[in-house]
């Protein structure tokens, strides 16, 4: 086993890089299994990957959760009892504003983890913070349409359409928001804790839920927002 | 400030409830003065609920588990002797009782007995067979325990605190909204189903991680025991489909608490839409259970055979074949929907090939026996009845799974004599299995064996005298769920059933009592060498009980039925291998979060029942302030010594010395 320092997840896309032709198939290939990823018969991963991989297999089950909510709008999407339709409610200019705001905290999301790989604590805080703020911004955009929406009494209490409406933006929107707890939890640890390992552990798990929060943004953007302004 | 709770949540008028709650409430008390009294709590603390250790979770588990099938196996005794008594006569049970029993009934045997036992199992002995010393998440491992527990105390306190629900365990609306269902009892439910819900999940997450990333070295995918299989592939289906009963309990309770309208028969609501989400977590969770179960079965079977599995390969695959089957039947639960002939047949089609993959099992489960030398002892008995009742069970699975057929049979004692049939059979009879077969590796000492197998006749002749009637009762036409009986054709087959039921009552005695005098002869019941059945598998390799981390030197397998490996190369050698070198091992300590997690869950979700906002807002800050200050702490593993570790191995060695000539002088071994 050669076992070279860097963590197996880098070192696996070395190895990638080096033979794509053998892509994921470490353990039956000629080369020796990657150590410490858990592959094969090379013994339990090194925690990082551990942790790693759990969240990921948490935020497919969330990932599951919010198709729920997606099912229930496909399945009320006509339902609308007399109250206005999907089309009469979606704005899709503050959307696009929404829109803009999430997808640049993804970028910045990422921007905050680099630096954590330099060991940055300055850049880290910079960019988690300016992650939180456009996460703030989206956050009080989709209150503000919700709090308009209700003042025209389009509440989810008027028909099936509208809670399912309001279900999945708001189930999403509750992401956002405990996401934000989080990332203020995290500048704390990170002031206080450094770069501990398992500080560390915890930022790529942020990293994760972020990215996958903005990825069902887009599933939302388009199957509700876009589509809906259509019909 | 108290929301609706007042003192008329207490039934004082009704006293089945009341002397129930007294009784409880009173043996409760008596356990925690005991308790106090022998000063144990510093033990109970630091050695059990602050526990991170895998063993002391998959115990603590099942200990809830147990408990949760007595309770539900009271509900059923109401249930069949009410039925029998109301034959043309009121009976003991109001209505608005009953239902709360057969609710209650339900969701506890399913979601707080055999949930917490299959999770229990997994626990203790996934790490343990993998060669590791503990799960991939330690914490979170007691967390979720701790919030399945905190969900089992919740549907307990509904009884004497307010009611349960009356809906059925799977709340079907609109009966379980608020229009139908004012009071507090479906918010019980929900909030209790969710708590552990989320607890499941956790677990769930935490077993798939460690049986992918968490093997001991050589611990190839293909060399792991079918159980750490089965138990993969029940948590991907707990992962896959557990959120679905969050989001579905989720939009239930928002229609409840702020009338949205999700699953209302008013403003554009579709009820069928719960029923579709609930039954694609429901029928999973039906395989959730039995996949487990099926992973004890081929332990015993290969064990007590004294031969490898039969079609090793062969069982993985019809385990993940049955696991992605599963999720794509659950309209079989409501063929009268009317969704047409194309989906029913294609529902109809789908839940009848998972008859194949069954099959698969049981071909190889009976010709593991075949030219084995086959022990008859309690574990075996047990499977052997399990091949027996399942068998009738997946036969009448298929007939409810032809639509035409089931227009009949749909929600006749036909489909409750069935399900009981697939559960009893194989989820609690593996269950019973596995708790034989493991408690020494757990306790260090074996259950006698004479009351197990009265125990096992009691349970198998009682399962049949009392569902079979059952079969019968649904071909002439009983439907579930009934109150009140007019038909007189039905009383002698109500009848036979009670008798069924007496004679599990006398099962269930005799476990008690085969619990009692194992623990009274224990020392003549020890477990000296920690390989009590001549096992094949990792955790027979640790002596019983295991010492807390599980392996002095983590194995290195080198093929299938690791430990039978070990074994039969020591005595072709006639010694052990060479004493390894000790290092110090790391290992996680204790957390108090998982304990004060579910205590503020439990006050959250009592606060939502009755509306007590403050209530639980507090709760829920409090929730998310331990957790900030549990992700503060520094210290997040201890140094076990080399000492240490060295004398807890060569003890173990030398009572594998011991071992060794044994197994050499009886020639067990070829
Ligand atoms: C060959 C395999 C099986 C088939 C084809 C099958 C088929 C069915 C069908 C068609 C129904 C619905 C009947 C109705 O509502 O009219 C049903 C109900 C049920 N089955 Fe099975 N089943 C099988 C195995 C199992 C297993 C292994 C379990 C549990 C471990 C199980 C547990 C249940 C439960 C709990 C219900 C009813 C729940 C309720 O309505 O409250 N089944 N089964
Ligand atoms: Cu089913």
């Amino acid at each position: 086993m050669t076992y070279t320092g860097l963590p197996a997840s880098v070192e696996a896309i070395r190895r990638v890089r080096e033979d794509p032709h053998r892509l994921g198939h470490r353990a039956h290939g000629p080369e020796e299994p990657v150590a410490g990823a858990g592959h094969g018969e090379t013994g339990p991963a090194r925690k990082r990957i551990i942790v790693g991989y759990g969240f990921w297999i948490y935020l497919l089950s969330d990932i599951v959760l919010f198709s729920c909510f997606f099912a229930a709008f496909a399945v009320l999407r006509g339902a609308t009892a007399g109250g206005p339709t999907i089309s009469q409610i979606v704005d899709i200019p503050r959307v696009a504003i929404e829109t803009t705001a999430l997808l640049l905290s993804s970028y910045t999301c990422m921007l905050s983890f680099a630096a954590t790989n330099a060991r940055s604590r300055l850049w880290t805080q910079i960019f988690l913070l300016i992650t939180g703020f456009l996460g703030l911004v989206f956050v009080l955009l989709e209150l503000q349409e919700f709090i308009e929406l209700a003042a025209r009494g389009i509440t989810p209490q008027v028909s099936g359409m509208l809670t399912s409406f309001f279900g999945l933006v708001g189930l999403h929107g509750l992401h956002v928001t405990l996401g934000g707890l989080w990332l203020a939890t995290m500048l704390a640890q990170v002031q206080v804790k450094g770069f501990r390992p398992e500080i560390v552990h915890r930022l790529i798990c942020f990293n994760l839920f972020w990215h996958a929060l903005d990825i069902v943004w887009i599933g939302i953007f388009t199957i509700v927002y876009l589509l809906g302004s259509l019909t | 400030m108290l929301g609706k709770l007042d003192l008329s949540a207490i039934p004082l008028s009704q006293p089945i409830p009341l002397i129930t709650s007294f009784v409880v409430i009173l043996i409760a008390v008596a356990v925690l003065i005991l308790i106090t009294a022998k000063g144990w709590w510093p033990y109970l603390w630091h050695e059990w609920i602050t526990s991170v250790d895998h063993k002391r979770i998959g115990v603590m588990y099942c200990l809830l588990g147990v408990v949760m099938l007595i309770r539900g196996f009271a509900d059923a005794i109401m249930m069949r002797t009410h039925q029998a008594l109301a034959i043309d006569a009121p009976g003991y049970l109001p209505p608005e009782h009953y239902d709360q029993v057969f609710t209650a009934h339900g969701t506890i045997m399913i979601l707080f007995g055999a949930m917490p036992l299959v999770l229990g199992f997994m626990n203790f002995l996934v790490p343990l067979q993998l060669g590791v010393r503990d799960v991939a998440f330690p914490t979170f491992n007691s967390v979720g325990f701790w919030l399945t527990a905190s969900g089992a105390l919740l549907v307990n306190v509904s009884l004497f605190v307010g009611e349960f629900a009356r809906t059925g365990w799977l709340p079907y609306p609109p009966l379980s909204e608020t229009t139908y269902t004012p009071g507090v009892g479906v918010d019980y439910y929900l909030w209790a189903v969710q708590i552990s819900g989320v607890g499941t999940l956790i677990t769930g997450i935490n077993i798939v991680t460690t049986v992918l990333k968490m093997r001991c070295p050589g611990m190839s995918f293909l060399r792991m025991p079918v159980f750490c299989w089965t138990a993969l592939a029940s948590c991907m289906l707990i992962v896959a489909t557990f959120p679905i009963l969050s989001a579905t309990l989720a939009m239930l309770t928002l229609d409840r608490y702020l009338g949205w309208h999700y699953f209302t028969n008013t403003a554009g609501g579709n009820p069928m839409m719960f029923v579709n989400l609930v039954w694609a977590w429901g029928h999973p969770e039906v395989y959730i259970l039995v996949l487990p179960a099926f992973g004890i079965f081929s332990e015993i079977f290969s064990t007590f055979s004294g031969k490898p599995l039969f079609g090793y390969r062969s069982m993985v695959a019809a385990t993940l074949f049955i696991c992605i089957v599963s999720m794509m039947v659950w309209l079989h639960h409501f063929f009268t929907m009317g969704a047409g002939p194309a989906v029913n047949t294609f529902f109809g089609i789908s839940s009848s090939i998972i008859a194949v993959g069954t099959g698969v099992k049981i071909y190889n489960w009976i010709f593991t026996m075949y030219g084995g030398r086959v022990r008859f002892e309690v574990p075996m008995l047990w499977s052997m009845g399990f091949i027996f009742t399942f068998i009738i069970g997946g036969l009448t699975g298929v007939l409810l799974a032809i639509p035409p057929a089931d227009f009949v049979t749909h929600n006749s004692m036909f489909l409750v004599a069935h399900f009981h049939n697939v559960i009893i059979g194989g989820v609690v009879f593996g269950i019973f299995a596995g708790l034989e077969f493991w408690f020494p590796k757990a306790f260090g000492f074996r259950l006698h064996e004479g009351w197990g197998k009265v125990a096992f006749w009691f349970a198998f002749i009682g399962f049949w005298v009392t569902f079979t009637p059952l079969y019968v009762l649904g071909l002439l036409g009983m439907t579930r769920r009934l109150q009140h009986i007019n038909i007189e054709a039905w009383r002698p087959w109500l009848y036979i059933s009670v008798i069924g039921v007496g004679i599990l009552i006398l099962g269930v005695i005799s476990q008690v009592m085969q619990l009692v005098v194992s623990i009274r002869d224990r020392e003549t019941l020890r477990d000296v060498t920690g390989d009590p059945w001549d096992g094949r598998s990792l955790e027979w390799a640790t002596p019983s009980p295991p010492p807390f981390f599980n392996f002095a030197v983590m194995p290195n397998v080198e093929g299938e039925e690791a430990y039978w490996g070990i074994k039969l190369r020591a005595v072709e050698t006639q010694q052990l291998s060479p004493e390894p070198k000790y290092e110090p091992i790391h290992m996680p300590v204790n957390s108090p979060v998982g304990f004060f997690t579910a205590f503020f869950t439990t006050v959250f979700g009592f606060a939502m029942v009755w509306y007590i906002w403050w209530l639980a807002s507090v709760a829920l800050v409090a929730a998310f302030v331990g957790f900030v200050v549990f992700a503060w702490r520094d210290i997040h593993e201890f140094e076990v010594p080399i000492e240490q570790v060295a004398s807890v191995d060569r003890a173990r060695r030398a009572a594998r010395e011991a071992l060794l000539e044994k197994l050499t002088r009886q020639e067990v071994l070829p």
